[in-house]
């Protein structure tokens, strides 16, 4: 068993997982969507990002584009929350609750890419 | 191929980025649980997570703009103090693996390596490749710089790479340090490059010299390949797969010596023609014939052997390793003691040749012997060019320098490749022609060895000339070689022979026409080159030279000259340009 795969696989679906947790439930209710879920979510992503630099491989190279994918969303989900609750005042209403879990969404489904990767990588495995 | 810079940064600083993020995410959740407190002192709700951001982003770079945007609560103030020392940490991490990271020298070689690579493959102009900057490499390099050629380096050793740096070259010049030996580092000096010119394979290391003639064959296959070889084996070797040029100075130096016995006079001006160009003039050697003496009987002393003996030279061979060879009559030991010298007959002798692998043995034993018979005419082979003081002091009648015949050769073979051919016909020339060439050579060069250079009258080098030929001009030698600042001074450069298809004349009288396509061998400074250039490209610079008439190139001027001339002389002028 290798260390670094363990930790690894373990970023890659807890950024799934937490992202998943953010994004279930009626999309225009702001209780159902913690923001602390959102915060974990963007900080285990950024987290697993860091941990695909420097794989020169092509399956790397694919991983480290999801992974860059799913912080561009989460990132903009998170400025769209900060741009509502404190810069024009108007908070979580429907329609920006709507927006960060949408923006939520499209960073759980590169996530999930990056699960299927993982998996197809796992599969092809011999050793 | 930066990529790979920017691939081991972003691998070496995994850990450094991940800690960081880690310890933002704890300073951040941290500060959105802690409770603050408002102006008044009552019970506040903690920061949300956009301020909390906002106060560790300016905290962990020590900008520190202070509590924003309540004043703390000592709860706050608590876990604010904690995340202080944590995010220093942290950049500080951070920074430190970033800096080791560019100190790294497996970083430095891949950066430095990059570089080298981009500037070769955005060389434009036509270079060669120079493989080895030892000695030899240097003066080739040095000689190709003056000459204007662009070059790149290999060299293995990392401290002439650096000290290639500081000569002031007026070409840019990438150099790798790295071995030759390795086909990539071949493939990254430009080897499959559409303007690599040659390659030079002049290295110390005979196995290295073979892999790189090897090398270009293979990759490159039409590309001129000029290689330097000490032993025969090595030299049958590289030409079994077509090395275009096999220099051996060994066998060169033999040659020059036997010629230089047999013929001086033809000798002295191969020795001018084949010299770098525009160095000082080397003395005028005259060994005589008789018996020699040889010290040291290796790949240097069999050469010699070889060749002196139809020169009908008698030799006395001392060599410390007598006790392998078959030869009764070789005599045991270095040769810098008086009683092996006296042994091979040092009193009969007109010549001694001090020609060990050992530069001070080879010192000692030119020493003894002009010691023991001052009329010796002493032949010293210097292995290094460190010694070269040494020698100078000594003043041996001649000195050979393995290193400076492979760059004149090198050298000769690159720049004029009319100069075999020439030096071919010199064979069967008589003495008094030679010397009365070798006259003409010096009074043009000011105390300097001429410049050799060929010219093409194409149209791509010389349109000017070209298209004056083609329109019927009659061109002759004398007519062209003129200065083109003032027609009346000739210019200092001798036409030395013209090939016209197959033909090959040499020496052309001056009053032989010129044709077009002739391809030209010139001998004289490097001054009188360049103006001969321009004259043979720019069409009023022609004209001035060949009519004296100062004429502008533009149309209307041309057509007001040619109306002016043709009101105040009846007969039609014939067109120039």
């Amino acid at each position: 068993m290798n260390l670094e795969k363990v930790i690894f696989g373990f970023f890659i679906l807890l950024a799934a997982t937490l992202n998943f947790g953010f994004f279930i439930g009626d999309i225009e209710r702001p209780e159902l969507h913690n923001i602390y879920e959102l915060a974990a979510a963007l900080v285990v992503s950024l987290i697993a990002t860091a941990l695909k630099f420097g794989d020169r491989t092509q399956i790397g190279a694919v991983h480290l584009s999801t992974s860059l994918v799913a912080d561009l969303q989460l990132i903009a989900a998170a400025i769209t929350w900060a741009v509502a609750v404190h810069v024009t005042g108007v908070g979580m209403t429907p329609h920006v609750t709507s927006s960060v879990v949408s923006l939520s969404g499209g960073a759980l489904f590169a996530n999930i890419v990056s699960v299927i990767i993982l998996i197809v990588e796992t599969v092809m495995l011999r050793r | 191929m930066l990529s790979s810079a920017f691939f081991i940064v972003l691998r070496r600083m995994r850990a450094p980025i991940i800690a960081l993020i880690v310890i933002y995410a704890i300073a951040v959740i941290g500060l959105t649980l802690v409770p603050g407190v408002d102006a008044e002192g009552h019970p506040a709700p903690p920061l949300s997570f956009f301020h909390a951001f906002y106060f560790v982003s300016y905290t962990a770079t020590t900008i520190g703009f202070g509590e924003i945007p309540n004043a703390f609560s000592d709860a706050q103030r608590l876990w604010v103090t904690l995340c202080i020392y944590l995010t220093v940490v942290g950049w500080s991490y951070s920074v430190v693996t970033l800096i080791a990271l560019l100190q790294d020298k497996g970083f430095q070689n891949t950066l430095t390596v990059n570089r080298f690579a981009r500037r070769v493959r955005h060389l434009k102009e036509p270079f060669y490749l120079v493989c080895g900057c030892g000695e030899t490499g240097n003066l080739v390099c040095r000689t190709l710089d003056r000459l204007g050629h662009a070059f790149v380096v290999v060299e293995k050793d990392e401290m002439r790479v650096q000290e290639l740096d500081l000569q002031d070259f007026k070409t840019d010049t990438p150099a790798l340090a790295g071995d030759a030996r390795n086909p990539d580092h071949l493939l990254l000096a430009g080897l499959t490059h559409t303007r690599c010119r040659a390659v030079l394979a002049i290295t110390n290391n005979e196995e290295t010299n073979l892999a790189i003639a090897i090398a270009a064959r293979l990759l490159n296959p039409g590309l001129p390949v000029i290689a330097r070889a000490r032993t025969t084996g090595v030299a049958a070797n590289m030409a079994s797969f077509g090395t275009d040029h096999i220099i051996n100075p060994f066998e060169r130096f033999a040659e020059h010596l036997a010629l230089a016995i047999g013929a001086p006079e033809r000798f002295r001006l191969v020795e001018l023609l084949t010299a770098l160009p525009e160095s000082p003039l080397p003395e005028p050697h005259r060994p005589p014939a008789g018996r020699w003496i040889l010290c040291g009987y290796g790949h240097f002393g069999k050469r010699l052997a070889s060749h002196l003996a139809p020169a009908g030279i008698e030799l006395s061979i001392i060599d410390p390793l007598c006790a392998n060879s078959l030869d009764p009559t070789i005599i045991c030991g270095l040769g810098t003691e008086a009683d092996t010298l006296r042994q091979a007959g040092i009193e009969q002798a007109v010549g001694v040749i001090a020609g060990s692998d050992n530069d001070i043995n080879n010192l000692s034993i030119a020493v003894t012997a002009s010691e023991l018979k001052p009329s010796l005419f002493v032949v010293a082979r210097q292995n290094h060019s460190v010694n070269g003081p040494l020698f100078a002091a000594y003043g041996a009648d001649f000195t050979l320098v393995p290193g400076h015949i492979v760059a004149q050769e090198s050298i000769a073979i690159l720049t004029t490749p009319l100069l075999a051919a020439f030096l071919d016909l010199l064979r069967d020339k008589p003495e008094a022609w030679c010397s009365a060439l070798t006259e003409r050579l010096l009074k043009i060069g000011n105390d300097l060895t001429p410049l050799i250079w060929s010219a093409r009258l194409n149209i791509a080098e010389a349109p000017a000339a070209y298209r004056a030929l083609m329109q019927g001009d009659h061109i002759t030698p004398a007519a062209l070689l003129r200065d083109g600042t003032d027609r009346t001074t000739p210019l200092p450069a001798i036409i030395l022979l013209v090939r016209r298809g197959k033909d090959l004349v040499l020496l052309p009288d001056d009053d032989w026409a010129l044709a077009a396509g002739d391809e030209l061998l010139l001998a004289g400074p490097l001054a009188a080159r360049r103006n001969l250039e321009l004259t043979l490209y720019h069409p009023n610079e022609l004209d001035y030279v060949l009519t004296g008439e100062e004429t502008s190139g533009s149309w209307l001027w041309a057509r007001l000259a040619a109306l002016g001339r043709s009101s105040a002389s009846p007969q039609p002028r014939k067109e120039t340009s």
